[in-house]
């Protein structure tokens, strides 16, 4: 399974295809909406995408409580062990 | 004889014009194109193209994916796109006006909307599965999309608007935009139409109704109004976008004016779905109806951009109702059909076109019917073939120009625009 630093730079990716946020500037500490400027339906986007990549499943309901980044690495990376 | 001038307050004028056509992706390119005569329409290099009776159609001359930001794009259709490129050049044009958002309105046609959106996801879910497809594909396919996404890009908060009348949708939504600025529902709107669905199943549909031209060995010369060999129209894609307000208005914030948008005229034919009423009724009401509207007259009329898309029976009725319209005037009429060149934008026909006889008052020159090598014995007027006429000075001021948009359900508006002052 995939380590919490490349968990991170998969996601980075992932956002900056949805949204062009700079690699460099998807960190654990960002949050999605308030940082990155991701709204609600490329959220989704994300969230389909991560979970193809990651081979995880993150039901609707878990989403909201993914925040920041940081929430989203953890929860990608429990989902996966 | 010309009436008298319209006050600065009632008059209502196009201050900032955009386009992105099959001849061009700007105002300028484009309307040099048209005065040039050169053809947009090309072969389709599609592999999909070649199981299809129609394999050409005019493209935008400039994809939207080389002006707009890639993130951008990605959330919007090609309808949007195209709109949102004419927006954004038609805005700037007007002088980036510094208005408050409530008095600013928008209204953007489409005849299809974002057909492309609706069948490309249907693939994705069909090759991938429904959680594959993408959470912007209702905001892409709606008709109102492109209005939408204009009015966000402006903040417009006076209303956005979609009119919908198949190829009359351009016109109509020009029509929208000037009702709004009478009723005092906005001091300035931002008008005009959009269409991108090149695809094989919008042109295998058209080309099921016997509706477009077949001359895949020739497509420059496949858009060729009222010559005796036209066979259809020619399908296009392509936005025109153009900022209006009062003349007042505008000399108050410093605008440069380029003409006025002086009435519309709308009616419906109740005839057929699809067929044009033979001796176009409506069409010769809609034109009396903006003449009307502008306070002129037949004899103020120096030149009609006609629908005049190609097609066997609505060339031919058009012409016959331009004569009954105008009259003993007709004479003194240079008439021509841009879509000999654009191809048929369908929902972005009229704002284009309108755009069309803005630029033509304004600089006297009215752009050539091209692939008119013989004209069809019915069509009694005198067309503009070959190349781009001059408009005698004599006809300035108060020189009209008609638009003529007809749609699929019977809709006729027609546009009048009058030289500015």
């Amino acid at each position: 399974m995939a380590d919490q630093q490349e968990i991170l730079s998969g996601l980075a990716e992932i956002v900056n295809e949805v949204a062009g946020v700079p690699v460099d500037s998807v960190q654990l500490d960002k949050a999605f909406t308030d940082d990155l400027d991701i709204d609600s339906l490329s959220m989704v986007e994300v969230v389909v995408a991560a979970e193809e990549k990651f081979g995880v499943k993150i039901p609707d309901d878990d989403v909201k409580d993914l925040r920041t980044v940081g929430d989203a690495v953890t929860y990608i990376a429990q989902a996966g062990a | 004889m010309t009436t008298e001038p319209r006050s600065d307050a009632r008059a209502i004028v196009v201050t900032g014009i955009g386009a992105t056509t099959p001849v061009g992706g700007d105002v300028a390119s484009t309307w040099d194109g048209l005065l040039a005569g050169r053809s947009g329409v090309r072969s389709l290099t599609e592999e999909w193209a070649s199981e299809l009776p129609v394999q050409f159609a005019a493209r935008v001359a400039v994809d939207p994916s080389d002006v707009l930001d890639r993130v951008e794009a990605r959330k919007l259709d090609r309808t949007q796109q195209l709109a949102l490129v004419a927006a954004r050049e038609a805005w700037a044009d007007a002088g980036t006006p510094e208005i408050d958002p409530e008095r600013l309105g928008v209204s953007i046609a489409t005849g299809i909307g974002g057909a492309l959106t609706l069948l490309g996801q249907w693939d994705v879910y069909r090759e991938s599965g429904p959680r594959r497809v993408s959470p912007h594909t209702i905001p892409m396919l709606m008709p109102n999309g492109p209005a939408a996404v204009v009015g966000l890009e402006f903040s417009a908060r006076a209303g956005v608007h979609t009119p919908v009348s198949a190829c009359a949708s351009g016109a109509e939504a020009v029509a929208q935009g000037l009702a709004m600025i009478r009723e005092g529902r906005a001091d300035m709107v931002v008008v005009g139409g959009t269409e991108a669905c090149i695809h094989p199943l919008p042109l295998a549909a058209f080309a099921a109704m016997r509706a477009l031209s077949k001359r895949n060995d020739d497509p420059p010369a496949a858009s060729r109004p009222w010559d005796t060999e036209r066979d259809g129209f020619v399908f296009g894609e392509g936005a025109a976008v153009l900022v209006i307000e009062t003349a007042e208005h505008a000399k108050a914030r410093g605008a440069k004016i380029y003409g006025e948008v002086a009435g519309a005229g709308i009616t419906a034919d109740g005839h057929h779905i699809a067929q044009p009423d033979p001796e176009g009724k409506g069409a010769t009401r809609a034109m009396r109806a903006a003449l009307a509207d502008a306070d002129a007259t037949p004899s103020d009329v120096v030149h009609i951009n006609a629908h005049g898309t190609s097609t066997p029976q609505g060339d031919v009725a058009e012409a016959l109702a331009i004569r009954t319209a105008l009259g003993d005037a007709v004479a003194d009429v240079a008439v021509t059909s841009t879509k000999s060149m654009t191809g048929h934008l369908l929902g972005a026909a009229g704002a284009v076109e309108s755009l069309a006889c803005v630029m033509a008052l304004h600089d006297q020159l009215i752009p050539p019917t091209i692939n008119l090598h013989n004209l069809d014995p019915e069509v009694q007027l005198d067309i503009v073939s070959g190349q781009a006429r001059k408009i005698a000075d004599d006809r300035f001021p108060g020189a009209v120009a008609l638009n003529n948009s007809f749609g699929f359900g019977g809709h006729n508006v027609a546009l009048a625009f009058r030289s500015y002052p």
